[in-house]
């Protein structure tokens, strides 16, 4: 897949969704893009496609980006059948032209899920992940109350891995991977991060329980056990995540004393 | 009317003013703060943190924002760490060697008494963060790890691997995710705002698009906080994000605010160089890199030997060269003025011959490819998939690029601009770090200002100020309302054939040339008289494709692109009105003969604030004196 990079320029076939609005029908358009340069990036290849539909007079093409370094979890394509594009570990602003070849077809699709509506071209909303961290993804401290830094050690292990779990970038990568659109491995690696810490202990069991009935009332679906999450997951967040994301939630059902309310504000209780 | 910039600077002990202040500010009944509306724009680390922070006091704020989660703030690309005196190292650290080093880093430009309290503010800034369940590095024994930063010789700098800024607007964004849960927090994605509403005189609210649906809507409050970032993208490349704007800022500067020192641009020493014209942006490699990796170019000209191929006696570690006690940790401004240096003397390697070398190769060896994997694995990466490039077998090649503005909004002690309630936090005003900010010290102001400041200070506004009781329905919002409806018909009228990018591009390369890392009188002169044309042609010949109704990112940027043009015309007339070189701001007229800065503290030890007086007119620069009690401006050394 690798290739070197050269200066020879690139012509490719796009076929990008268009969708004028969030109740506007969408279909695939075609376009012919010539002068794609190998050190290019794929958000840069867009953007000489957008100033040339510009020029036009026509719309360019609406898309999420915003720190082009990976971190800010904005974009929200899917190239060729894979959320971000098929370079593993990879998100789209992060994927160059260099991976492609002259002549190449390339279909763009915005992010699919129930829970992810599509707003326009290739821009979704994924406000259901702010709501499911308000439902419990946080540790209740207020500012002023807190003790040294160093008054409580954690193992570097353990740190660690509460680290690896926290470097979600939020991007819903795994929830458009999955055919079922559940948000498992986000969900999952708040709770982890959580769960890990010393800190997160006091809300440990209510947190899990919160955040995976919001995540329910959000119409994300059931796991599939397929793990095309991690695989799509441009920042690697482990499988692992999610077995301790069940654990928790196992955990809480059988030691919880509460019964906690359904996002959908149904009082259900304890869930069989 | 006369302005007189009042710092409102408490007096006495520096070590005591902070406290002092907190005693004498006046306070608000926790049962009366749910009656008082706060606005906060942006949600970085300053913006996140305040919302929090007031939220849990009990105030009822209303958090607007660009993007679709507050999480996708810019903060969250910081990577390096962030600095606090809380001398874990046993390495002579303090509060006031951290204040010192802030005051001598921004190269004697900055107030004193905001330094030092962003200096005693930094120890509790790690305590909140761990207690909100940030997983800062830790070492084998299970507590904090740090690392040393540039312009400092004490290892201060927390981190959390090379996301360090990520994992604290996370912590602060849960923080403010609660409040919202609790109701104390009402949030509004993807706005913009496009008006400041001053009534009797005060700031009462503001305008904003609705970027998904392009409606215009009034929103009124007891105070205004603006938290939205700095300005690097007047430069079209930077490492700013996209969506990285000044916006906010200038429209309030057009309702009063002054701007303090707006040509003060920090240049980072370390970025990934510039591949082609197709470039969108330039992307950061962390400081932190200094740490374990030598700057290096070949002492001969026009070598294009592979690095490898170079012997060990024809390279040239030019930083360890020319400043043997720091080496590879000199301040940023000194970095990156070093780069260019040798660059502009034919040193440059790479196909544009504008990068050096940054070499792991000596770390490697001494520490294995696997500890240094553990401390930038996430960077390395990032390298490999830009550059294209192995950095671990090939040194990286890095260029400076436009990273951070130092200047902003004018603010006083209490972080209030000079529109009453009007107050600015974080890189948005101009505060803390003069005219060069050191490493990792960007996400400890933001914190600062948010978590610890602005609690106190809006709540001495709030509690000492009497506020008639308005609502959307007063005449200045009808009016800041149609202002805002006719820019934006102003805006998709124009109809031109040259695109919003195509200016963009235009006014960096202006900036990049004559208020990049040199600035000159001649060049500054030119661009002076360059930048009005591109304003002209652009309310003329901009093409907006769309309308106003839902979402339209290229009116989105074409606001922000027409204030980054006035913006930068305003930045050109303070580099030029600044006779002498200090941090960032090098005027080529001004050196020393080894080619370091050299100030004129005797005419310009002090902040220039400037006035808006129209459009196309001259702005009035008023003067804020700056007084060093404590630490005596000297000619700064790193050698």
């Amino acid at each position: 897949m690798k290739s070197k990079s050269s200066n020879t320029h690139m012509t490719l076939h796009l076929k990008v969704w268009r969708q004028k609005g969030p109740h506007a029908e969408g279909k695939l358009c075609d376009y012919e893009l010539e002068g794609v340069n190998p050190d290019m990036s794929f958000l840069e290849m867009l953007d000489i496609l957008n100033q040339k539909l510009i020029l036009k007079g026509e719309e360019p093409v609406a898309f999420e980006h915003d720190c082009r370094e990976g971190i800010c979890g904005s974009c929200s394509m899917v190239i060729d059948g894979n959320p971000h594009g098929p370079q593993k570990s990879t998100t789209a602003c992060q994927l160059h032209m260099r991976h492609y070849r002259d002549g190449q077809t390339i279909v763009i699709e915005p992010f699919r899920a129930k829970a992810f509506p599509v707003m326009k071209d290739l821009v979704v909303d994924r406000s259901a992940f702010d709501r499911v961290i308000q439902s419990g993804g946080y540790i209740s401290v207020n500012t002023g109350s807190s003790p040294d830094g160093n008054a409580l050690p954690i193992a570097k292990e353990k740190a660690d891995l509460a680290f690896d779990a926290a470097t979600c970038i939020g991007c819903g990568a795994c929830v458009a991977a999955c055919r079922n659109g559940a948000a498992m491995l986000f969900v999952s690696a708040k709770v982890s991060q959580l769960a890990l810490l010393p800190q997160g202990q006091a809300e440990r069991s209510e947190r899990v329980a919160k955040m995976v009935y919001q995540m329910d009332a959000e119409d994300f679906g059931a796991c599939t056990n397929m793990g095309s999450c991690a695989g799509a997951c441009p920042k690697d967040i482990s499988l692992e995540n999610i077995a301790r994301l069940n654990r928790e939630f196992m955990r809480s059902m059988v030691s919880g004393r509460k019964s906690y309310p359904r996002g959908d504000g149904a009082n259900e209780g304890s869930p069989a | 009317m006369a302005i007189h910039l009042d710092s409102k600077s408490p007096t006495g002990p520096i070590e005591d003013r902070w406290t002092n202040h907190r005693f004498s500010s006046k306070l608000v009944n926790p049962a009366n703060r749910r009656k008082h509306s706060i606005i906060i724009v942006g949600t970085g680390l300053g913006g996140a943190s305040a919302a929090a922070s007031l939220g849990e006091m009990g105030y009822h704020v209303k958090s607007f924002f660009i993007h679709d989660s507050p999480r996708r703030a810019h903060s969250i690309a910081a990577q390096g760490g962030i600095n606090a005196a809380k001398n874990y190292k046993n390495d002579g650290d303090s509060i006031y060697r951290l204040f010192y080093e802030t005051i001598k880093g921004g190269d004697y430009r900055a107030r004193e008494s905001n330094v030092y309290r962003l200096a005693e503010t930094s120890v509790r800034i790690i305590d909140h963060c761990v207690a909100l369940g940030v997983p800062f590095a830790r070492e084998y024994g299970g507590l904090l790890d740090t690392r040393s930063f540039g312009g400092t010789q004490v290892s201060r700098t927390f981190y959390a691997r090379g996301q360090t800024g990520q994992q604290l607007l996370i912590g602060a964004y849960q923080a403010m995710m609660r409040q919202v849960s609790d109701g104390n927090v009402d949030m509004y994605p993807r706005r913009e705002m496009v008006e400041l509403v001053i009534i009797d005189g005060h700031a009462r609210g503001i305008v904003v698009r609705n970027l998904a649906t392009g409606e215009l809507e009034t929103h009124h409050a007891d105070a205004v906080v603006l938290a939205t970032g700095g300005y690097g993208n007047v430069f079209y490349l930077s490492t700013n994000a996209k969506a990285s704007n000044a916006s906010a800022i200038w429209r309030a500067h057009k309702k009063g605010a002054l701007i303090a020192n707006p040509c003060y641009t920090q240049i980072h020493p370390t970025c990934i160089p510039v591949s082609g014209d197709h470039q969108s942006k330039l992307t950061l490699m962390s400081e932190s890199l200094r740490n374990d990796g030598r700057c290096w170019t070949p002492k001969n000209l026009g070598d294009t030997r592979p690095p490898s191929q170079i012997p060990e006696n024809e390279r040239d570690y030019y930083l360890e060269r020319r400043y043997p006690s720091f080496g590879n940790l000199v301040p940023r401004d000194v970095a990156s003025r070093a780069a260019k240096l040798e660059c502009d003397n034919g040193h440059g390697v790479g196909p544009s011959k504008l990068a050096v070398y940054l070499d792991f190769a000596d770390s490697i060896k001494r520490l294995g490819e696997d500890k240094i994997r553990e401390k930038y694995g996430n960077l390395f990466q990032m390298y490999e998939k830009i550059a294209g490039e192995n950095p671990y077998k090939t040194p990286m090649r890095i260029y400076p690029a436009v990273h951070y503005t130092m200047g902003g909004l004018w603010v006083d002690y209490n972080l209030q601009s000079t529109i009453p309630g009007l107050h600015v936090l974080g890189e948005a005003n101009f505060s803390d770090h003069g005219a060069n900010r050191l490493g990792a010290s960007a996400l400890m102001q933001g914190l600062a200002d948010g978590y610890f400041v602005i609690p106190t200070t809006l709540t001495n506004y709030i509690g000492g100020t009497t506020l008639s009781k308005v609502t959307t329905d007063h005449p200045a919002f009808k009016e800041a309302l149609a202002s805002a409806k006719a820019r934006t018909s102003k805006l998709l009228g124009i109809k031109g054939n040259k695109t919003v990018d195509q200016f963009h591009k235009q006014l960096g390369h202006i900036m990049w040339d004559h208020c990049g890392m040199g600035r000159n009188k001649e060049g500054l002169q030119k661009a002076l008289k360059e930048i009005p044309k591109i304003r002209e042609e652009f309310w003329q010949n901009v093409a907006i494709t769309g309308h106003g109704e839902g979402l339209n990112q290229e009116l989105e940027k074409a606001g922000r692109v027409a204030d980054f043009i006035e913006l930068g015309e305003t930045m050109c007339l303070d580099a030029l009105t600044r006779e002498e070189s200090c941090g960032g701001h090098f005027r080529e007229e001004h050196q020393t003969p080894d080619n370091e800065a050299k100030r004129d503290d005797k005419n310009f030890a002090h902040v220039a604030a400037w006035e808006y007086k129209g459009d196309g007119k001259k702005p009035e620069r008023h003067v804020e004196k700056l007084e060093f009690e404590y630490c005596h401006p000297t000619q700064r050394s790193y050698k």
